[in-house]
């Protein structure tokens, strides 16, 4: 699905990209398990939407497949809505009063 | 389609994104307490990510999916702070403690609504 036009340092950067965001998503994850406090986990789980963002935006490089940016900009959407609505969680009991 | 200039300018963008990225998971994974690990993550990694929206915007053109790319930072440079912001609050409220003997500005009760974020004395009001 790779467009043939694309030059092959750009073809392998993105590759690369991929790679690299895919591990570090995984490191992130471990701060979302052995976080001693609840907000350690909800800021480690932003940072796993982040990079999810990033993942999907470079997929959409790879593939030249522009509808994947729309995916990245609802997950960045959805990230900021689950956050608030976690950290009212803790705070206040309850999210909608 | 895609010349050699636009590569090159694509390839920098997300040269400089992936170092964010990873700056910004290393200081989640390292730093020592809630706050710090806030700091690190909602400005590096959002840094990050706007950078290789950015070489989306140079890979895809002015129009259609480039244009969502910069919608897409507008967007993350509206929700990070503002989510960071939020769980900070949480913890807070949690009475989640700092790293070694920092206190919270003004003293107790100011900012403070467990009432033990530090160990001085309320200092006395000034009476006039």
């Amino acid at each position: 699905m790779v467009a043939e036009s694309q030059p092959a340092f750009l073809e392998t950067t993105v590759l690369v990209g991929l790679v690299v965001a895919a591990a570090v998503t995984l490191i992130a994850g471990y701060r979302v398990i052995s976080g001693p406090t609840t907000p350690d986990r909800v800021v480690g789980l932003d940072t796993i939407g982040t990079n999810v963002v990033a993942i999907a935006t470079l997929f959409a490089i790879q593939s030249d497949a522009g509808f994947f940016v729309d995916v990245a900009l609802v997950l960045t959407i959805i990230g900021f809505i689950s956050t608030i609505a976690v950290a009212r969680y803790v705070t206040d009991g309850d999210i909608i009063e | 389609m895609t010349g050699t200039l636009q590569a090159a300018v694509v390839v920098v963008l997300v040269g400089i994104g992936l170092f964010f990225l990873v700056v910004g998971t290393v200081g989640l994974v390292r730093l020592p307490d809630v706050y710090n690990r806030m700091h690190a993550t909602s400005k590096a990694t959002t840094l990050g990510a706007a950078s290789i929206f950015l070489a989306s915007f140079a890979y895809f053109g002015p129009q259609g999916a480039g244009l969502v790319s910069l919608v897409g930072i507008v967007f993350l440079f509206l929700t990070a702070p503002t989510g960071a912001h939020m769980i900070s609050r949480a913890a807070q409220r949690m009475g989640v403690d700092f790293v070694g003997d920092v206190t919270w500005p003004g003293g107790v009760g100011v900012d403070d609504p467990t009432g033990e974020g530090n160990g001085r004395d309320p200092e006395p009001e000034a009476d006039d």
